[in-house]
């Protein structure tokens, strides 16, 4: 770990959104990977930079209550909750509705987010999908419990989980704008529409084996990226 | 004992996605429970999930949406923040089932009532998907259970106990995920009964005509 930013959850909240910016990748120029031209404008930091401010909002969220981070949050994420709704609500208002549900329970439920997560986008994404399960299947999705005394944590913890996790969301989003584009798609398909690996194979005219050596081939690559990170 | 049977990514983002049905994710979300290799690798796909939300062309919120959702909070703003759940006291050392599934057999081990089966015992976990059999099998230690064949696939996740299938022997934690096209003949190690996770998502088509002809009498 080459950066130093502290998070200091007080300050963070009174300033306006991508204001904190970390310093840039300090890697020797040639230990990063090549990015091409177009990638550029993807600013790895700039996500960096959201997830920090986010962050800080859902913590002044759990603790004080804050209705200002909270309204921060709702602009930044209602309307993209909706727009994941919407790819299964062909209904508007019913989009908007899962969307407030959403919304709702990232109000009542600040206090399970954990900033050693890291990721506000990824802890949003998990409620959002739950209840898009509930609406569509009317079905419970089995989760597991690492508060379960026969949960088995992992071996080591990493030092700073919160930067950590910060950076690894950064860093992903760079490595996603690398994947081939029929790779990004199939994960597209997979998150947004919900739909079965053999729907999709029909859905594209692949062969199923396919669809899935495509996935591997895709985690494959964002895995290195993270684990290539030292 | 590390786990050396785990999940194949394609089934790993079926359950990160939200596709999988209840029954198969009993079994991915126990085997999440046990084993930490996996879990890494479904937090990248949660993690990828978000990355995705974040791509998202942003469809605007209604114009009263924030008055709307304020007005919500209003009503609930004398309720506390709801804290994460607190770990169930273990009652006298580790639970044989993690969670999710001791919630769903609604005890761990002591407390099932198994019912019989040639050579086996069985305690099916009801399901709302309607597409899974989702179920406990015990089998006696040395003992195969019946030789079969799938119509569909199966998840097979050993929770106490082993059991062996040919060169491969599966031990708590890990998962067989089987497709119609293996045959296979588990059988018990030796040293214990094994208990298992069982998820298939049509009826077992046993190979002996002697037990298919019992099947639907026992519900199999």
């Amino acid at each position: 770990m080459t950066t130093t930013v502290s998070i200091d959850v007080a300050s963070c909240k009174t300033l306006a959104p991508y204001v904190l910016r970390p310093p840039r990748d300090a890697r020797p120029r040639a230990a990063r990977k090549t990015v091409r031209k177009k990638e550029m404008a993807v600013e790895p930091n700039d996500k960096q930079a959201l997830n920090i401010t986010m962050s800080a909002h859902l913590t002044a969220v759990a603790e004080r209550r804050d209705v200002a981070a909270f309204e921060e949050l709702f602009r930044y994420y209602g309307p993209r909750v909706r727009a994941y709704m919407a790819r299964l609500a062909r209904d508007g208002q019913l989009a908007e509705e899962l969307m407030q549900e959403t919304m709702m329970a990232v109000w009542n439920k600040s206090a399970q987010y954990s900033p050693d997560k890291g990721n506000v986008s990824t802890w949003i994404f998990t409620i959002a999908r739950n209840l898009r399960i509930d609406a569509y299947r009317k079905a419970n999705r089995p989760g597991f419990d690492p508060n379960d005394p026969a949960f088995v944590p992992a071996d080591t913890a990493p030092a700073d989980q919160t930067l950590e996790g910060m950076e690894d969301a950064a860093r992903l989003h760079e490595a996603m704008a690398q994947l081939p584009s029929e790779q990004l798609q199939l994960l597209k398909l997979s998150f947004f529409d919900e739909a079965s690996h053999g729907t999709i194979a029909e859905t594209l005219g692949i062969p199923l084996g396919t669809v899935k050596s495509r996935i591997r081939l895709a985690f494959a690559k964002l895995r290195s990226t993270l684990e290539d990170k030292q | 004992m590390s786990i050396v049977h785990h999940l194949d990514d394609d089934v790993l983002l079926e359950y990160a996605t939200g596709t999988l049905a209840e029954g198969w994710s009993i079994a991915v979300a126990t085997h999440l429970a046990l084993c930490p290799h996996c879990r890494e690798r479904y937090e990248l796909m949660e993690l990828t999930g978000g990355a995705l939300l974040d791509t998202l062309e942003p469809v605007p919120a209604s114009p009263d949406s924030w008055t709307a959702l304020m007005a919500r909070l209003q009503d609930e703003t004398g309720a506390q923040p709801a804290a994460a759940t607190p770990a169930v006291p273990p009652n006298g050392g580790q639970p044989v089932l993690p969670e999710p599934l001791r919630s769903y057999v609604g005890s761990d081990v002591d407390g099932i009532a198994w019912k019989s089966l040639p050579g086996a015992a069985q305690f099916l976990i009801p399901t709302s998907d309607g597409e899974t059999m989702v179920r406990l099998l015990r089998i006696p230690a040395g003992k195969p259970v019946p030789e079969h064949t799938h119509r569909g696939r199966e998840f097979t996740l050993v929770l106490s106990g082993a059991f062996s299938d040919g060169e491969d022997v599966f031990r708590r934690g890990d998962i067989e995920v089987a497709d119609s096209s293996l045959m296979h003949t588990p059988v018990a190690t030796p040293d214990a009964d094994c208990i298992c996770l069982a998820v298939t998502d049509a009826p077992l088509k046993f190979k002996s005509w002697m037990v298919r002809m019992v099947q639907p009498m026992l519900g199999i």
